[in-house]
C-alpha cells in the first residue's frame, strides 16, 4: 500500500487563502482518487505561505478491474441497432454472447475495464484538480496560460512503499514533477529530495521550515505569551491574527518591542488596531492598568543579531504610524471639542446610497424616528434627537477615514470630549448594536432608542428603493438589521406597534429617494450645480410632499404604501421564525400566532408563541389541538354544504347528554377565564384555560355525534362546536398548527 | 543570490545603483516621461507597452504627483511630488522575485540581517482600467515595494503577462539610510563640497505646490481643460488610420495617452481643491478609464504593439 506526497510549490499565497486552499486540494484529490477507484486509509493537507501539502496513506497500488455486463438488442435486430450497441460497448460483433431470454436470443456484451496503476491515475487526478483548482482569485504569469493564485514553480509528487520511492509523472505548462523541494526562502534556499512524509518534513524542518500552520501559531502564541509573561504583561488574545501571522512565516521568530511613550496615551482601541491593521503586530497590555505597552511582531528568519536590526525597523516604521494616528486623534479632538456638528454637516457630501441621497439625510431621518421612539423606550425626546444628530459624526473625523472599524468607538471618545453627557456618547458606540445574533444588545433607553431607529431607517429606507434581500444575497445586511430590531425589542421589553412606527420614515425615505433622483438628473457634471445646500432642500420636499401627500396621494399610492409596509412586516416575521426556531418553537406554532390581531407588537406575539409552544407541549394541549381541529373540520363542512355560518345560540337546553352538557360548562368557564387573561396579556393562563377544554371536548366527541337526523339537535351541536372554535381562536389560529 | 553591497550614502546613489542593477539584468533604462503622472505606471512605457505580444524590459524613475498627498514639506513622510522607480518586464521572468531581492542587494540592504516579507496585496487601478495581483514586499514591517503580475491594462488581458515593480525611493532611501523626515535625507553625497538635503531642493517647492493644489488653482479652468483633453483625445483616436498625407498607417496612440494622462492629472488637482463630490468621483474616474480603454483599444492595433496589419 503506497503513500502519495504531493507538494505544489509557488511564490507567496495569501495568507486568507491558505487554510481553504488546503482543504480544496485534499478534497479533489482525495475525491478524484475514490472516483478513480483508489480508495486510502487516511489525508492530511498542510500549508506554508509557499507551498500546498497533502500526503495520502495506504493508497491502493492499482484500481481493481471493474466487470460491466449490458443486454443489447435481440439476435436478427436490424444492424443498425447492433452497430450502436457495439459502438457503445466499444466491442466487435465476435465479443457479444447470444444468450436466450424469456423474450428470445438477445445479445449480451461484457465490458471489462481493467485496473489502472495508482500513479497513472494520481497523475491525471492531479493535472485535473491543478488546471482547476478553485482559487477565489487566480492568475497568469509569463507567457503561460495555465492559471495559480501566484505562479507556480514546482510540483513534488511521489509514490513511497517499503521499496522506496517514485515520482509520478506529469507535466503541467512546462512544469515537470520531480521529487525535490526547496526550504526557507533565505536561510536555506537550495533544493533537496524527499523519499516519503516523514522524509519531506523532517528534511524542511531542518531546512528552517515548520510544515503544519496550527505548529507555527501554536508556537508564535506560546513564545508571544512567554515573552509578555516574563516582562509581568499580557498579549492580547487575536485568533485571526494569529492565522494570519501564521500563514505569513515559514519560520516564525517572535520578537517583543516598545511603543514609544508618546503615544501611550492613544486610545488602547488605536494602538491595537493601527498596529494590528498596518504592521500584523500583537498588542501587550499591562494587566494592572490596561494599557497597551508593548508589541509583538514575527519574523520570518533568524538573524546573527537575533533580531535586532529586524525588530529596530520594526520599532520605527510602528512610529511613523503612530505619528499618524497621533496626529489624528489630536486633531480630531480638536474639531471635537470646538464644534463637533461640523462633522455631521460635513455628511451632506456622503453618500449613503446612490438611490438614497446622503448620510446627512439619512441622520435627519433617524434623529426624526429617535424622537418619536423615545417615550416608547423611555428616553427624553430631545436627548434621543442629539444623540441620533452626533451618532455618525465621527465618520468625518480622520481617524474613522484610516480605520474604519473603529467607528462609533471613535464617536464615543469625541463626543465626551465635546462636553456631551456620557449617555449620549455611548450612544455612538452602542446604536450600531447588535451586530449579530451573538452580539451584546444594548439596555440604556437612549441606545436602544437610536438603535431601533438606525435599523428601522435601514429596512424601510431599502425598501423604499426596493432593495430587498434577495436569496442569499444580502449586501445591505438587512436581515442583520430585522434581527437586531427584534432583539432590541424583545430583550428590553419595548412594547411597540412596528407596523405603525414604519410608516413616517418609510415616507421620509421615499422624499430622500426623490430627491436623489432629481440630483442624478440634474447632475450634468457641472461642480457648482451641485454646491446645494442639502439640509434646505430637505425642508423644503418635505413640505411639498406633504402637500403632495393631501393632494393627490390617491388609492394607488396609499396601496402601494400599505404594500410596502406588510411586506416589511412579514420580513421580520420570517426572521423572526429563523430567531425563535433556536429556542425550539416550530414555524407553525409562531405562523398560528402571527395570524392573530397584533402581530407587529413583537413582544406579544413572541409571548404567545412561547406560551402556545409551551402548551402544546403537554398532553392536553395537543389533544386539545386535535380536538379543535375535528370541531373545525365537522363544521366547516357543515358550514358550506348548508352554506350557512354556524356562529351563534347554542342553548344548553337542547344538550341530551351529559357530556354536551359539561362542554356547555366548560366553555363558559374557559371563556371566562381565558376573556380577562388575554386582556392582560397573560397567554400562559389563557393557554392553560384552554387546554382545560381538553377532556370536555374529547369526551363529547366520544359521547355524541354532531350530525344527527335531529335537525334542531344538529344545529345546536354545530353552534356549539363554532363556540369551542371562538374561544380557541381568541388565543391562536390553530388551523395553522401541523400534525 | 549576491553578496550584499557597502551602504549607500545619498538619495541619488541608490538611485544610480538601482539604474546600474536593472540594466545589468538587461532592462532599458528609460527616463522620466515629461508628463505631469500621478505613479509610474502611467509611464507609456508601462500602460502601453504591458499590452500586446512583443517582449519588453524597461526601467526608469518617474516623478509623480499627489496634489493631496501635500503637507507643505511639514510631514515627515508625504510629498505631493515623489519618485517612483518603475521596472515592467514581459513576459514576467520565472526568477522575477530573486530579481528583485537582489536590487534591495544592491541598494545596501542585507538579507542576512533583514526580515523581507511578501504579503498579499492586489493592485487595481481604476483610472487605468487595469489589474494585477501580488504584494507588497515588507522589510522589517516597512513596505518597501509593490510587486505586481499584471492581468489587465484598459480593459484588455495581458498576454504575455507583465511583472511591475515600483519602489516608492523617498521611503526606501530613507529606510536604508536611516533618515527619519525626508528632508533630512541627503540627496547628493554628504561629503561632497556641496551637500544637498532632500529639504535643499524640494522644501519650498512643497510648499509653493501645497498652496497652489489646495487654494489657488483655477477650478474653473482645470475643468475646462479636463474636458479639452477629454475631446482631444477623443478627436485624436477618431483619425484614419492611414494618413493621407505619407500614405502610412498611423495610428496616434501615444499622442492620444498624452490627454488621458492631461485628464487623469487634472482630476487629482481638482480633487484636491475639495470640488469633486464622492458621487461624482466615481463619474470622473470612469470618464479617465473611458479615455484609458479607448487608447489600449488604439495600441493594441500597431506595431508596438506586435500588431501585423
Amino acid at each position: 500500500m503506497p503513500d502519495l506526497l504531493i507538494e505544489l510549490f509557488s511564490e507567496e499565497i495569501p495568507a486568507r487563502m491558505q487554510a481553504r486552499a488546503g482543504e480544496d486540494l485534499k478534497k479533489r484529490i482525495t475525491d478524484g482518487l475514490v472516483e478513480a477507484g483508489l480508495t486510502y486509509a487516511g489525508a492530511a493537507a498542510l500549508t506554508t505561505p509557499r507551498r500546498l501539502t497533502l500526503a495520502v496513506e495506504g493508497l491502493l497500488a492499482e484500481s481493481p478491474t471493474i466487470r460491466e455486463e449490458r443486454k443489447g438488442p435481440k439476435v436478427g435486430a436490424p444492424d443498425k441497432a447492433i452497430e450502436g450497441f457495439l459502438r457503445g460497448a466499444g466491442l466487435t460483433r465476435d465479443q457479444l454472447e447470444e444468450r436466450d431470454t424469456p423474450k428470445g436470443a438477445v445479445y449480451f456484451a461484457t465490458i471489462e475495464k481493467p485496473g489502472r496503476p495508482a500513479a497513472k491515475i494520481v497523475a491525471e487526478v492531479l493535472e485535473a484538480t491543478i488546471r482547476n483548482f478553485p482559487w477565489p482569485k487566480s492568475m497568469r504569469w509569463g507567457a503561460g496560460q495555465m492559471r495559480w493564485v501566484r505562479p507556480l514553480h514546482s510540483i513534488l509528487c511521489i509514490l513511497s512503499d517499503e521499496a522506496g520511492a517514485q515520482v509520478v509523472p506529469l507535466e503541467v505548462e512546462g512544469i515537470t514533477s520531480g521529487d525535490t523541494t526547496a526550504g526557507h526562502r533565505f536561510m536555506a534556499p537550495d533544493r533537496f529530495a524527499v523519499t516519503s512524509f516523514e522524509d519531506y518534513a523532517a528534511k524542511l524542518k531542518r531546512a528552517f521550515v515548520v510544515l503544519s500552520p496550527e505548529e507555527r501559531a501554536e508556537h508564535i502564541w506560546n513564545d508571544a505569551q512567554n515573552m509578555a509573561f516574563a516582562a509581568g504583561l499580557e498579549v492580547v488574545d487575536d485568533k485571526s491574527l494569529l492565522a494570519e501571522v501564521a500563514g505569513l512565516v515559514e519560520w516564525p521568530v517572535v520578537l517583543m518591542g516598545q511603543i514609544d511613550e508618546e503615544f501611550l496615551e492613544l486610545p488602547p482601541e488605536v494602538l491595537q488596531t493601527s498596529m494590528k491593521e498596518h504592521q500584523k503586530f500583537f498588542s501587550v497590555r499591562n494587566p494592572r492598568t490596561g494599557r497597551i505597552e508593548r508589541f509583538i511582531t514575527v519574523a520570518n528568519r533568524e538573524t546573527a543579531d537575533n533580531g535586532a536590526t529586524i525588530l529596530a525597523g520594526n520599532q520605527k516604521v510602528l512610529s511613523a504610524r503612530l505619528a499618524d494616528a497621533k496626529f489624528f486623534w489630536e486633531n480630531d479632538l480638536r474639531v471635537a471639542k470646538s464644534d463637533i456638528a461640523q462633522w455631521t454637516r460635513a455628511l451632506e457630501n456622503v453618500t449613503f446610497h446612490n438611490k438614497l441621497g446622503t448620510q446627512a439625510e439619512r441622520i435627519d431621518r433617524i434623529a426624526a424616528l429617535a424622537r418619536e421612539l423615545a417615550p416608547v423606550v423611555g428616553a427624553d425626546a430631545d436627548q434621543a434627537e442629539k444623540a441620533a444628530r452626533l451618532a455618525k459624526a465621527d465618520l468625518s473625523s480622520e481617524m474613522v477615514y484610516e480605520f474604519p472599524e473603529l467607528q462609533g468607538l471613535m464617536g464615543r471618545y469625541y463626543i465626551e470630549a465635546a462636553g456631551e453627557d456620557a449617555a449620549v456618547a455611548a450612544v455612538a458606540q452602542e446604536h450600531y448594536s447588535p451586530l449579530g445574533p451573538s452580539d451584546d444588545v444594548p439596555t440604556a433607553p437612549l441606545s436602544v432608542t437610536v438603535a431601533l431607529a438606525d435599523k428601522l431607517d435601514t429596512l424601510t429606507g431599502f425598501w423604499a428603493i426596493d432593495e430587498k434581500p434577495t436569496g442569499s444575497k444580502d449586501p445591505f445586511a438587512l436581515r442583520r438589521a430585522a434581527l437586531g430590531v427584534i432583539r432590541l425589542t424583545l430583550e428590553n421589553g419595548v412594547v411597540l406597534r412596528l407596523g405603525e412606527r414604519l410608516l413616517n420614515p418609510l415616507r421620509f425615505a421615499r422624499v430622500h429617494a426623490n430627491m436623489a433622483e432629481q440630483r442624478h438628473l440634474n447632475a450634468s457634471g457641472s461642480v457648482s450645480e451641485n454646491e446645494v445646500n442639502s439640509r434646505r432642500f430637505t425642508e423644503l420636499a418635505i413640505e411639498a410632499t406633504e402637500i403632495g401627500n393631501r393632494l393627490r396621494l390617491g388609492a394607488g399610492a396609499q396601496a402601494d404604501e400599505a404594500g410596502l409596509i406588510e411586506n416589511l412586516m412579514s420580513f421580520f416575521h420570517d426572521r423572526l421564525k429563523v430567531f425563535l426556531r433556536e429556542e425550539g418553537i416550530r414555524h407553525d406554532i409562531i405562523d398560528a400566532c402571527i395570524a392573530m390581531e397584533g402581530n407587529d407588537d413583537l413582544n406579544l406575539l413572541v409571548k404567545r408563541a412561547r406560551a402556545l409552544n409551551a402548551v402544546i407541549a403537554t398532553e392536553d394541549g395537543e389533544n386539545l389541538v386535535q380536538g379543535f381541529k375535528r370541531a373545525n373540520n365537522i363544521l366547516s363542512q357543515a358550514e358550506e354544504k348548508d352554506g350557512v355560518e354556524y356562529s351563534y345560540g347554542a342553548d344548553v337546553k337542547f344538550a341530551e347528554t351529559d357530556s354536551e352538557k359539561a362542554l356547555f360548562a366548560a366553555l363558559d368557564a374557559a371563556d371566562a377565564k381565558i376573556d380577562p387573561a388575554l386582556k392582560a396579556e397573560d397567554f400562559p393562563t389563557a393557554m392553560a384555560a384552554m387546554a382545560e377544554l381538553r377532556g370536555p371536548v374529547d369526551a363529547f366527541f366520544e359521547d355524541v355525534q354532531v350530525n344527527t337526523d335531529n335537525d334542531i339537535l344538529r344545529r345546536n351541536r354545530l353552534n356549539l362546536l363554532s363556540q369551542i372554535r371562538k374561544v380557541c381562536s381568541s388565543v391562536a389560529d390553530l388551523t395553522r398548527i401541523e400534525g | 543570490m549576491t553578496e550584499p553591497s557597502s551602504a549607500p550614502r545619498s538619495f541619488q546613489e541608490i538611485i544610480l545603483r538601482l539604474q546600474t542593477y536593472w540594466a545589468s539584468k538587461g532592462c532599458a533604462i528609460l527616463q522620466p516621461y515629461d508628463m505631469e503622472v500621478g505613479a509610474g505606471t502611467f509611464h507609456p512605457a508601462t500602460t502601453l507597452r504591458a499590452l500586446g505580444s512583443k517582449a519588453w524590459a524597461a526601467a526608469y524613475v518617474q516623478p509623480s504627483r499627489r496634489p493631496t498627498d501635500g503637507r507643505y514639506g511639514e510631514n515627515p513622510n508625504r510629498l505631493q511630488h515623489y519618485y517612483q522607480y518603475q521596472v515592467l518586464i514581459k513576459p514576467s521572468p520565472p526568477d522575477l522575485q530573486e530579481l528583485y531581492l537582489g536590487s534591495l542587494q544592491a541598494i545596501g540592504i542585507d538579507m542576512e540581517l533583514h526580515d523581507i516579507r511578501f504579503v498579499e496585496d492586489d493592485w487595481e487601478s481604476p483610472t487605468l482600467g487595469a489589474w494585477g495581483l501580488g504584494w507588497e514586499v515588507w522589510c522589517d514591517g516597512m513596505e518597501v515595494s509593490q510587486f505586481t503580475y499584471f492581468q489587465q491594462v484598459g480593459g484588455h488581458d495581458c498576454a504575455p503577462v507583465s511583472g511591475e515593480l515600483t519602489y516608492g525611493l523617498e521611503r526606501l532611501a530613507m529606510y536604508v539610510l536611516g533618515v527619519d523626515h525626508v528632508m533630512d535625507m541627503p540627496f547628493n553625497d554628504p561629503q561632497s563640497p556641496s551637500p544637498l538635503t532632500y529639504g535643499d531642493i524640494f522644501k519650498q517647492t512643497e510648499e509653493e505646490y501645497a498652496r497652489w493644489n489646495f487654494d489657488v488653482a483655477n477650478t474653473e479652468v482645470l475643468l475646462r481643460h479636463f474636458q479639452e483633453a477629454e475631446a482631444e483625445c477623443a478627436a485624436i483616436l477618431a483619425q484614419e488610420h492611414d494618413d493621407p498625407k505619407t500614405g502610412k498607417r498611423i495610428i496616434m496612440a501615444h499622442p492620444a495617452y498624452d490627454q488621458c494622462i492631461k485628464a487623469s492629472h487634472i482630476f487629482n488637482l481638482l480633487d484636491a481643491r475639495g470640488v469633486i463630490s464622492v458621487t461624482e468621483r466615481q463619474a470622473y474616474i470612469g470618464r479617465v478609464r473611458a479615455l484609458a480603454k479607448q487608447c489600449a483599444d488604439a495600441f493594441v492595433l500597431t506595431e508596438a504593439a506586435g500588431h501585423v496589419a
